[in-house]
């Protein structure tokens, strides 16, 4: 990093960036606009307080994009998500009479275990990403339910296992500080490791990736156990905030919120190229437009409108240039 | 009139945003004839035929089909006018049955519904006219590929076809399923119906086969009876050759042979390589600081023997030795773990990552050793990245440029870069100066001579003839999946390839390899 052909190169370097994530300043300005909108037309929105709840409301589905954003990198799609929150969820709840420690890290390996199972169905049977996936999201909630005795609420009273939803160390939701150091951590191991090169690689060029010693059938089953696993624990996030498990109830819907976080972000469904700020960021505009229509009154009905619209456009604007 | 030919395409021409693909094509096809269609990569044939079917609009020149000029707007139009296409992979429903796949969308009817009764039995007729047993009844699915192909012939002939395009028909088939083949086409040649043939395999054209169209570079070369016509002279029409020029040296740059040297044991062996029909028991081998020249034409298993080696493709029987160790080579990693590299034919297709930098481009396989615990060391990339950038000279803006904005001889430098960060001892090169700039292909081809130089063992697979006769030690001649001669010293000249490419061995003194290679290492 301090010879001389490198700061001979680091203009060329910092313009390549700039491209490079243009969607995600794109998503970010709009981000900004949103923010700075609502703080001066929604009252009470520019408050330490509201912002709290964002960012609280927000969490497991930034957890769940992360491992979206790994998974399209690769070309492929995980909607089976919500399905393992709640398989997730079940196993705790069930589980926690072993201890808190010993239910989360049971819940998180099954999780991560069942995406594993879809990228070895996926990568070894050649079986399409969708169709895998939607297996799982179907199956899976029925998992969680037998798990839970019949698809029952589990209400349970576990102080530790609850601070992962509850607690406030120094003020900080704990699940804030899950969600800043998944991101962190997904930020450095997308651009820094070999496993996040491998990811882009695949999704850019799977043969070229094949033939250039890339072992693309292992990487695959990777995004998959990761974003099972990051589901996973969005799953105990959302189960401990409740103090009860709901398998029917947790995680419904999810994959589209997080499939929607992720392109809106810069990341093209088409894999080869992924940016997972930009993917946080995706998830917040969508969280600040729920949370300023709930202010403002306007029926949930209407954000939901206006998300898609949002969507559309965000998919618009970031489409390939056709040179 | 009735001197008119069947089928007349006059002075065609296509361009595709700017590029020409086809110019002044001239292609008669007459009742009852087979007529062969040939030529190298970018000859146009499947332009060609994609115009006589209706699947792209012509820009210029004129069809006339039984003397009457036509204008197809879609392969429909093209099939109701007589001209059918069956392609390699068969455009038919898998669940429906025979009968029902021949019939589509013309399903003859009774009081408004479908008349299966007629409908069965028209069909038999129809496949009993072509000479094939298939129940007309039995849902398509349960046919293998050749039958399928077969049931696509049948509803061209049904549909009253007057010229049926095959493109490759024999790729997927087996030499049983091959002769099937060829009683169909027999019998339309019987009943007048006009076949054109697209193959890479010789022999099927002289069997099968009346007339040959030779296609080069998008351009018409020649129309021959290939009875009487000399393999030999139909190679120099593809490959664009005099057979009198043959012996001319072109220039390229590489310099004087590199000559293994004797009584070694080879670096890298090759043994028995076979899969289906495409590779027949390849044995190949190449010595340290060799260059070994591998000619052949398209189709001949010469991409498919790289493949073989590195790992690529499932075999069904075959070995590889390097520094006389029997690898295990089930993937691409393995064989670059055992020190092998494959720069490919296809750049775009396989080689490079169109949306990343040329850093990750040029460090994607040495990634393992640029990094610790996974955590890849920009400081190594960049020290790598800046070496090979200077050393090959690649021209990009930054080291960040994405790969897919360079021109094709910076993305093929890159490629190669690819490989030599890796420190490989075995170079597979597939093609490695097609679709580059005349500066560029000079400074590859004396990069590759460098190597070779350096003690690398390199095997370069080349479709020009002066590459192969300037740059290699060793010429390994390929034809329909078999190595059918070896060439050395002063037997390496375009003559001597060109009539091995034909005619499966050289004149002169150089020995044949099939099935000869000596056990022993």
């Amino acid at each position: 990093m301090s010879n001389a052909a490198t700061t001979g190169g680091a203009g060329g370097l910092g313009r390549a960036r700039i491209a490079d994530y243009a969607p995600t300043y794109g998503a970010l300005s709009a981000l900004v606009l949103l923010v700075v909108i609502n703080s001066i037309f929604t009252t009470n929105f520019f408050d330490l307080n509201n912002f709290r709840n964002i960012l609280l409301q927000v969490a497991p589905t930034v957890l769940v994009a992360v491992g979206m954003t790994f998974v399209i990198a690769t070309g492929g799609i995980d909607l089976s998500v919500g399905s393992v929150m709640a398989i997730a969820s079940a196993v705790a709840a069930t589980q926690l009479d072993r201890g808190a420690g010993v239910a989360i890290l049971l819940a998180v390996a099954v999780a991560a275990l069942a995406g594993a199972f879809n990228g070895a169905l996926i990568s070894g049977f050649r079986i399409q990403p969708i169709i895998v996936t939607l297996a799982l999201l179907i199956s899976g909630r029925g998992v969680a339910q037998v798990i839970s005795r019949g698809g029952q609420l589990i209400p349970f009273s576990n102080p530790s296992f609850e601070y992962l939803g509850k607690g406030t160390p120094a003020g900080v939701p704990v699940q804030v500080i899950v969600m800043v150091a998944v991101v962190a951590v997904a930020v450095f191991v997308m651009r820094a490791t070999t496993f996040g090169r491998y990811v882009v690689a695949v999704g850019g060029n799977e043969a070229a990736a094949r033939l250039a010693g890339v072992k693309v059938q292992r990487t695959k089953i990777a995004v998959y156990a990761l974003s099972g696993l990051l589901a996973g624990l969005a799953g105990l996030i959302e189960t401990a905030r409740l103090g009860a498990s709901d398998a029917q109830k947790v995680g419904l819907n999810i994959e589209l919120d997080a499939i929607a976080a992720t392109v809106v972000g810069g990341t093209p469904l088409t894999g080869g190229r992924a940016t997972v700020p930009g993917t946080l960021i995706g998830a917040l505009i969508m969280q600040v437009i729920t949370t300023s229509f709930v202010m403002n009154g306007i029926s949930y009905s209407w954000s939901l409108v206006i998300k898609a619209a949002i969507i559309i456009v965000a998919v618009y604007i970031q489409r390939p240039k056709v040179a | 009139m009735s001197n008119e030919p069947l089928l007349r395409m006059e002075g065609i021409r296509k361009v595709f945003s700017g590029v020409v693909a086809l110019n002044g094509v001239d292609v008669t096809v007459e009742r009852g004839e087979a007529h062969a269609l040939v030529g190298e990569n970018g000859a146009g044939k499947s332009t060609l035929i994609k115009i006589m079917t209706g699947a792209y609009r012509r820009d210029g020149g004129r069809v006339m089909l039984e003397g009457r000029e036509v204008n197809f707007r879609s392969p429909e139009d093209a099939q109701e006018a007589g001209v059918v296409a069956v392609y390699q992979e068969v455009n038919l429903l898998t669940y429906r049955t025979v009968a029902e796949n021949i019939f589509l969308g013309r399903e003859p009817r009774r009081f408004g519904l479908i008349d299966w009764k007629k409908m069965n039995a028209d069909a038999g007729a129809v496949l009993q006219r072509i000479g094939l047993d298939i129940d007309p009844r039995a849902p398509l699915g349960s046919l293998n590929i050749a039958r399928r192909q077969m049931v696509a012939i049948a509803r061209g002939v049904s549909c009253g076809a007057k010229v049926v395009v095959l493109d490759e028909p024999t790729s997927s088939l087996t030499e049983h399923e091959v002769t099937i083949l060829y009683d169909v086409i027999r019998r339309l040649k019987a009943e007048g119906v006009g076949v054109v043939y697209i193959s890479h395999r010789f022999d099927e054209l002289y069997t099968i086969c009346d007339r040959v169209t030779v296609l080069r570079d998008g351009k018409f070369v020649a129309t021959r009876l290939l009875a009487g016509l000399e393999k030999i002279d139909l190679v120099c029409l593809m490959l664009g050759k005099q057979r009198e020029e043959l012996r001319q040296q072109g220039a390229t740059a590489f310099g004087e042979h590199h000559a293994g040297r004797k009584g070694i044991a080879p670096l890298l062996r090759a043994e028995n390589l076979t899969r289906g029909r495409k590779l027949d028991h390849v044995t190949v081998e190449a010595g340290r600081g060799e260059i070994v020249g591998m000619a052949g034409l398209l189709g001949s298993g010469r991409t498919e023997t790289a493949r073989a080696i590195f790992g690529a493709d499932a075999l069904d029987d075959g070995q590889v030795y390097l520094e006389g160790r029997a690898l295990d080579v089930r993937a691409p990693n393995d064989a670059i773990d055992a020190g092998l590299a494959f720069l490919t034919e296809d750049r775009k297709a396989e080689g490079i990552i169109p949306e990343l930098s040329v850093r990750e481009n040029l460090t994607l396989a040495a990634l393992p050793e640029m990094s610790r615990l996974g955590v890849v060391s920009r400081a190594k990339q960049d020290e790598a990245v800046g070496r090979f950038m200077k050393r090959l000279g690649i021209k990009a803006s930054s080291a960040e440029q994405k790969i897919r904005e360079l021109s094709g001889g910076n993305q093929q430098k890159v490629l190669l870069a690819r490989w030599l960060c890796k420190n490989p001892k075995f170079l597979i090169l597939d093609e490695p100066t097609r679709g580059i700039d005349i500066g560029a292909k000079g400074e590859i081809q004396s990069l590759i001579n460098e190597l070779a130089a350096s003690g690398l063992g390199v095997l370069m697979i080349s479709s020009e003839l002066e590459e192969l006769v300037e740059g290699s030690s060793r010429v390994v001649v390929m034809r329909d999946g078999r190595c059918v001669a070896e060439l050395r010293g002063a037997d390496i000249s375009q003559d001597n390839i060109i009539r091995a490419m034909a005619e499966g061995s050289a004149a002169g003194e150089a020995k044949t390899t099939t099935g000869a290679a000596d056990a022993g290492r």
